[in-house]
């Protein structure tokens, strides 16, 4: 079928088999493969992307779901050279070990901050439930989107 | 893993799904959130020649006051039902309860029709329809029928929604200011309840306990006859016939919906 998916801003028109996952489309079709496949069966939240600004887990939407839609991944985020604030606070604040973790981690963070930006420790913790970081460096993954949202704040005010 | 062939169809109106349905019979499986098909069809346990999309069907996504109660769409996604105003303060224990599903990713594409249909006795809301009473309006090629929840779970993974219909709306009387809780005992942060249990006043309704979601019937009939919390909830094994497997025992699965059900009726006479 023929699928049109705005994917990081930009419109795209592919053939794809109905049954493909939007996983798939994303780093197969479109290329793009900062978005990684850790379990294939929605635990682990390493293909988190943002559908329509919003996260979900791409091993479990089919791309036709996505016709019509806009898909924010990974490579999306950055403005130029110039690293979006999660990625920045990962950065800077050690979010990441071995980083396979890494792209959905940003990405699921991205989507807990628009719909909660001043979260608590808490909040971020069972935000990020959905995601597994197997070198288990939640603690400094925290520490990040804290900062993030400290400094997003802060630009706001 | 990748599912097997199938022709995607996306439906474009109510109507349309309905004559899809129509035309590719038992071949035919409707897509929601696919929350709980795509698992399934990736695994090949489910095999469908023809999946119909219902996810662009925006007019099935709401939750409206209706005077004395709510009405919501069937394709509403749990995350919109967790975040509704209107739902927190009219039905509490079910914003509440999509609020505990999964995880933000699964709240952002599950829906509350796809979850009763599907008819998983592991899964949160179609307990927590049972213990509000709420009333599924089912739609066919003949028109519409009202089936009240008690009716709609038939046995395992089978509900009133006969092949060829679909679950349009959910309706539930209000709730301000009755006493309610929701108990949903996990191993891990983003699993189904080993046991789960909704209260709403002197409703109970069980999660996980038998091979479909189920009133406590014996706990209800002992606060009606007056019993406390404590004298109830001994009663809520009573009926049961838990799934005994790797994650627990029936044994421990029935000991434990006694110690939850306590919490909740505490919870809830104190709310
Ligand atoms: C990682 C993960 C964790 C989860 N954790 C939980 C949890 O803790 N608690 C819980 O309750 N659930 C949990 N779920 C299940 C989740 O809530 C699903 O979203 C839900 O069960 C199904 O809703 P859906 O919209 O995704 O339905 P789909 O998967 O699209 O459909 C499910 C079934 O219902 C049918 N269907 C869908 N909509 C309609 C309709 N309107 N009319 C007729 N038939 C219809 C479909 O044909 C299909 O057979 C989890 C799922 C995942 C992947
Ligand atoms: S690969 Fe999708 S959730 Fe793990
Ligand atoms: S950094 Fe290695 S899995 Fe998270």
């Amino acid at each position: 079928m023929h699928v049109t998916i705005n994917v990081n801003g930009e419109e795209h028109g592919d053939e794809v088999e109905d049954r493909t996952l939007l996983v798939h489309y994303i780093r197969d079709t479109r290329g793009l493969t900062g978005t990684n496949v850790g379990c294939d069966t929605t635990s682990c939240g390493a293909c988190t992307v943002l559908l329509d600004g919003e996260s979900v887990k791409s091993c479990t939407v089919l791309a036709a779901q996505a016709d019509g839609h806009s898909v924010t991944t990974i490579e999306g985020l950055a403005d130029g050279e110039s690293m979006h604030p999660v990625q920045r606070a990962f950065q800077e604040k050690h979010g990441l070990q071995c980083g396979f973790c890494t792209p959905g981690m940003v990405m699921a963070s991205v989507s807990l901050l628009r719909e909660n930006p001043n979260p608590t420790d808490a909040e971020v913790r069972s935000g990020l439930e959905g995601n597994i970081c197997r070198c288990t460096g939640y603690h400094n993954i925290v520490e990040s989107v804290l900062a993030a949202a400290e400094r997003t704040t802060e630009a706001a005010e | 893993m990748i599912p097997a062939a199938f022709t995607y169809r996306r439906a474009s109106s109510v109507d349309d799904a309905l004559a899809l349905l129509a035309e590719h019979g038992e071949d035919a499986k409707l897509l929601a959130g696919g929350h709980s098909l795509l698992p399934l069809m990736k695994l090949r346990l489910a095999v469908p020649e023809v999946v119909v999309d219902l996810g662009g069907l925006p007019d099935l996504s709401y939750v409206e006051d209706r005077g004395d109660s709510v009405a919501i769409g069937a394709l509403t996604r749990h995350h919109d039902l967790a975040t509704s105003e209107l739902l927190g303060r009219e039905v509490p224990l079910l914003a509440h309860a999509a609020g505990t599903i999964g995880d933000p990713q699964v709240r952002h594409r599950g829906t509350i029709g796809g979850s009763l249909v599907h008819g998983d006795p592991a899964s949160d809301l179609p307990a927590v329809a049972l213990a509000l009473d709420a009333v599924l309006v089912v739609r066919g090629p003949a028109g519409s029928r009202e089936v009240p929840a008690t009716e709609f779970f038939k046995d395992f993974f089978e509900t009133a929604v006969e092949p060829g219909e679909l679950l349009t709306e959910i309706r539930i009387a209000k709730r301000g200011g009755q006493g309610w809780d929701f108990q949903k005992f996990t191993r891990r942060a983003i699993d189904w309840a080993i046991v789960g249990v909704a209260v709403a006043g002197d409703a109970v309704a069980l999660v996980n306990m038998g091979p479909k979601p189920m009133r406590a019937s014996a706990v209800e009939a002992a606060l009606a006859a007056g019993a406390s919390p404590a004298e109830a909830a001994e009663h809520a094994a009573e009926g049961t016939s838990p799934p005994d497997e790797h994650n627990a025992s029936a044994a421990y699965r029935q000991h434990l919906a006694k110690v939850l059900v306590r919490r909740a009726l505490e919870n809830a006479r104190a709310r």
